[in-house]
């Protein structure tokens, strides 16, 4: 779903900051972005895990993407913002600084990541892009969650 | 979806009430219960199948079902006897019948030899009866071989062709006074019969007295209607059935014909006619060979005419009660939004009270009705999900027959309760579990017979299945009479593996429950039937996350009890809505016993970290609930909180402690699995009325943290 062919379309890019990094996601797989609210914490979780909100009758739980990328605790403060995406079936929110912009690239524009022995870095950054001398990086949505324990295999 | 495609589906579904019945029908002629009615709706089932099939062009399930049919026509016909072989053999075909019906699906692979053979024997059975008439014996599977061949197509167009060689059909309608006093109408069924086809109607008033002399209530009027003459006979009788007596009528072809007209016609009426049909097939031997193809298309025409009348037959021999079929998911959305209804009520209340309104004021009272029409009107719309536990039980007999195979065992399945409503969502949930709580009866509770009958017991096994309703949930059964759970053996396999120490004194109860720990499976004796690498610790979690609880009990000897209790619904719950620390959560009610305030002389301590409430006399271990979830180091004084005195499944007690109970109010379940995944401790999670997400205890699995910590003291201080 978000890696619609990349050879043929122009991809849509939404970007966003955590501390001085910039990141992007695939616009497809977002639903909505809103900010942040009061989340119920879950007992038992990874610390990445603020909690879960109510997105109108549905628990949604919420990520500190800032956590989730190792770049330390992310402070919800008033001018957050949660983006909704859609992971597979799974709605969840991604607790990031500031919402910048929407970007078009061409596919040629991204790069593979180059390989930093950073294990966090090789889960969840699919790409770089490069657009007017900033970096920014393409984040991989599949692995954000925490890993689901096998319960359901019955 | 394309219309046909939407047709097959209702098909499909159709075909799984069908085989429902099938198994149904023949497990009672099984037990002996079975009538002649009885064996009329099995061969109903597998007609209207078949008919179903044709339609479609399903042709090896057109061919299957075809040769089950005559074989169940001959007993219908009363030359074949119900004997337990030949039922036996039959419910292994109604199991071919699934398979072909799951494979059109585009599900399953047949076992095609399996089938052959089945099919086979049926042609066996069928034939066997008529040992009288060489002729005949040769017939009968001359006659299946043949449609085997050419089947999928010859019916449909038999069906286009012969009838419109047919004269029209007269009918002559006479209601009589009592079918109007009854609430029927003439028009209505002559609008049906308009359907149909072309029609014309001619009104007979000459019995029509003069004004003066008119009763009101009597029936004085007749019609003849000419329906056009390839309009199958069933179909209008079908009509008029309806009435029975109060109207009677006359149905006949007009203009000659007659001859040719009767395979056809006798085709179509299927009821008395295709007993006839095969005798006819069953002459000598000469007509054997041109017979037997022939008998193919025009059965097949009454495969046809019977794909509408099934849905007839079928309502006639259950509850005649009307029914409409919805898609599932405008149920779905209807309940969601209920439940939403039922979150905005609760907030709007708590915004009134907030706001200082009296509650003698009408804003308060008005609030009062609402809340208690919301609650009707969720109760409606799950009455609209509760099903009874009926479909899941049918499939089960399947599975006993085919475990008590592959294991050599001889099992009858007794179930009862199939009749018990539950939610639907809960149904779908329920079929895993019992299937593995089976397999464990027959593969391990129930002994082979040259054991059992050392043991002084019949060579049958008995298992059985019950469901029942018990205190606002709904528990099932699985109880064999088998030879128990050998607890020196489960025993040594724990202490083999790690999971309990040598020494340690477990009560018979404590031995039992072992086998629900993760890690155990009693690998020694692993088939592959029971050992699907699914042990009964996961059957057993799969069940908690439900909010159900799954127990044991065991006889040395007498067998052994598989019980699990599960809620009748998984969208609402009543729950009391407790504070610990800053955090709000939901105890369910259904577990509660009472809440109290312990006095300080009621709690002893016990070990370094543990300790204890006096419940009148009794030990409970307190458990607190901050801790318990990971939210606080240290426990809060039970004397300043108020404590939960709560009870699992297996009868264990604990005290949790609280800091405060806010209230006590019915929540909507919401899961977290959906957008997350399932979380220790917590069962689900609700929106309280100031639109916040508050969690839902899971009481079992904390008291369970508790009782498994017990043994590991490393483990203690870790979730401690």
């Amino acid at each position: 779903m978000e890696n619609a062919d990349p050879l043929s379309t122009t991809l849509e890019l939404i970007s966003f900051r955590i501390g001085e990094q910039e990141f992007c996601l695939d616009i497809m797989a977002v639903r909505e972005i809103r900010g942040g609210a009061a989340t119920t914490p879950l007992p038992h979780s990874p610390e990445f895990v603020l909690g879960v909100i109510n997105l109108r009758g549905a628990v949604l739980p919420i990520i500190d993407l800032k956590a989730r990328l190792g770049l330390g605790k992310g402070e919800p403060t008033e001018r957050s913002v949660v983006i909704v995406v859609r992971i597979g079936s799974r709605l969840v929110g991604l607790l990031v600084d500031a919402v910048s912009e929407i970007l078009a690239a061409e596919p040629n524009m991204i790069q593979p990541t180059p390989s930093i022995g950073c294990d966090t870095v090789t889960r969840f950054v699919r790409g770089i892009l490069t657009m007017d001398g900033r970096m920014v990086s393409w984040i991989a949505l599949d692995e954000i969650l925490p890993v689901v324990e096998e319960a359901e295999a019955a | 979806m394309n219309p046909m495609d939407a047709i097959k589906q209702t098909y499909f579904q159709e075909c799984d009430e069908l085989l429902g019945d099938l198994e149904r029908g023949l497990l009672s002629l099984q037990d002996g219960e079975g009538d002649n009615e009885t064996i009329n709706a099995v061969f109903r089932a597998v007609h209207s199948v078949k008919g179903g099939a044709g339609a479609f062009g399903f042709e090896a399930l057109v061919a299957f079902s075809h040769v089950f049919e005559t074989a169940l026509d001959e007993m219908r016909s009363g030359r074949l006897d119900p004997s337990p072989a030949v039922v036996g053999a039959m419910l292994r075909a109604a199991d071919v019948v699934s398979d072909l019906v799951s494979a059109a699906k585009g599900g399953a692979v047949v076992d095609e030899a399996r089938a052959a053979a089945l099919a086979a024997e049926l042609e066996a059975l069928t034939a066997g009866q008529d040992a009288a008439s060489a002729a005949a014996t040769a017939a009968a599977p001359a006659a299946g071989e043949a449609q085997g061949d050419e089947w999928g197509f010859a019916p449909l167009k038999i069906e286009i062709d012969a009838p419109a060689s047919d004269g029209d059909w007269l009918l002559v309608l006479k209601p009589a006074a009592a079918m109007y006093a009854n609430g029927h109408d003439a028009v209505i069924f002559l609008r049906e019969i308009e359907r149909l086809g072309e029609t014309s109607v001619e009104l007979d008033a000459g019995a029509l007295p003069l004004l003066d002399a008119l009763d009101p209530e009597a029936s004085y009027l007749a019609w003849t209607v000419r329906i056009e003459g390839s309009v199958e006979e069933s179909a209008i009788r079908d009509i008029l059935d309806f009435v029975g007596d109060d109207c009677p009528f006359e149905l006949t072809r007009e203009g000659g014909a007659a001859p040719e007209a009767a395979a056809p016609a006798a085709a179509a009426a299927d009821d008395f006619d295709i007993s006839s049909l095969l005798a006819s097939i069953k002459e000598p031997a000469a007509d054997a060979a041109t017979a037997a193809p022939a008998a193919g298309p025009a059965a097949a025409s009454a495969a046809r005419s019977d794909a509408p009348q099934g849905e007839g037959a079928r309502g006639g021999s259950a509850a005649p009660a009307a029914t409409i079929r919805v898609d599932l998911e405008r149920v779905d959305r209807m309940i969601d939004l209920v439940g939403e209804l039922v979150i905005n009520q609760a907030m709007i209340a708590q915004r009134v009270t907030e706001s200082g309104i009296a509650r003698s004021s009408n804003i308060a009272m008005g609030l009062d009705e609402l809340e208690h029409l919301t609650r009707e009107i969720q109760d409606s719309v799950m009455a609209i999900r509760a099903q009874p536990v009926r479909s899941v039980f049918q499939r089960m007999p399947r599975l006993v027959r085919e475990i008590a195979a592959a294991t050599g065992k001889q099992v009858r399945l007794v179930t009862e309760g199939e009749g018990t409503e539950v939610d639907k969502t809960v149904i779908e949930r329920l079929s895993d579990p019992i299937t593995h709580m089976l397999r464990n009866a027959v593969d391990h509770g129930l002994e082979t017979p040259d054991e059992r009958i050392a043991a002084g017991k019949p060579a049958e096994g008995t298992v059985k299945m019950a469901a029942l309703h018990r205190s606002g949930r709904i528990v099932i059964e699985v109880a064999d009479d088998g030879k128990g759970i050998n607890r020196p053996r489960v025993r040594d396999i724990a202490v083999s593996k790690g999971l309990i120490a040598p020494d340690a004194v477990l009560s018979d109860d404590e031995i039992d429950n072992l086998i629900f720990l993760p890690g155990f499976s009693t690998a020694a004796a692993v088939s592959n039937i029971s050992g699907r690498g699914v042990g009964m610790d996961v059957v057993k979690r799969s069940i908690q996350a439900l909010g159900g609880r799954i127990s044991i009990s065991s006889v040395p000897g007498k067998g052994s009890t598989f019980s699990m209790s599960l809620p009748l619904t998984l969208a609402v719950l009543d729950g009391m809505v407790v504070s610990v620390g800053n955090h709000t959560l939901v105890a369910p009610l259904t577990a509660i016993i009472e809440t109290l305030r312990p006095k300080p002389a009621d709690m002893r301590r016990l070990g370094p970290t543990g300790s204890v409430l006096v419940v009148r006399g009794a030990h409970v271990p307190l458990i607190d609930i901050g801790m318990a979830l990971g939210w606080r180091n240290t426990p809060i004084d039970p004397a300043g909180a108020v404590t939960l005195l709560v009870e699992n499944e297996g009868g264990g007690r604990a005290a949790l402690v609280v800091d405060d109970i806010q209230g006590q109010r019915q929540v909507v379940i919401k899961s977290l699995a959906s957008n997350y995944q399932s979380v220790d401790g917590v069962a689900a999670a609700t929106i309280l009325g100031d639109g916040r997400v508050a969690l839902i205890l899971d009481v079992d699995a904390i008291i369970e943290r508790r009782t498994a910590m017990r043994p590991e003291p490393t483990l203690l201080a870790k979730a401690s």
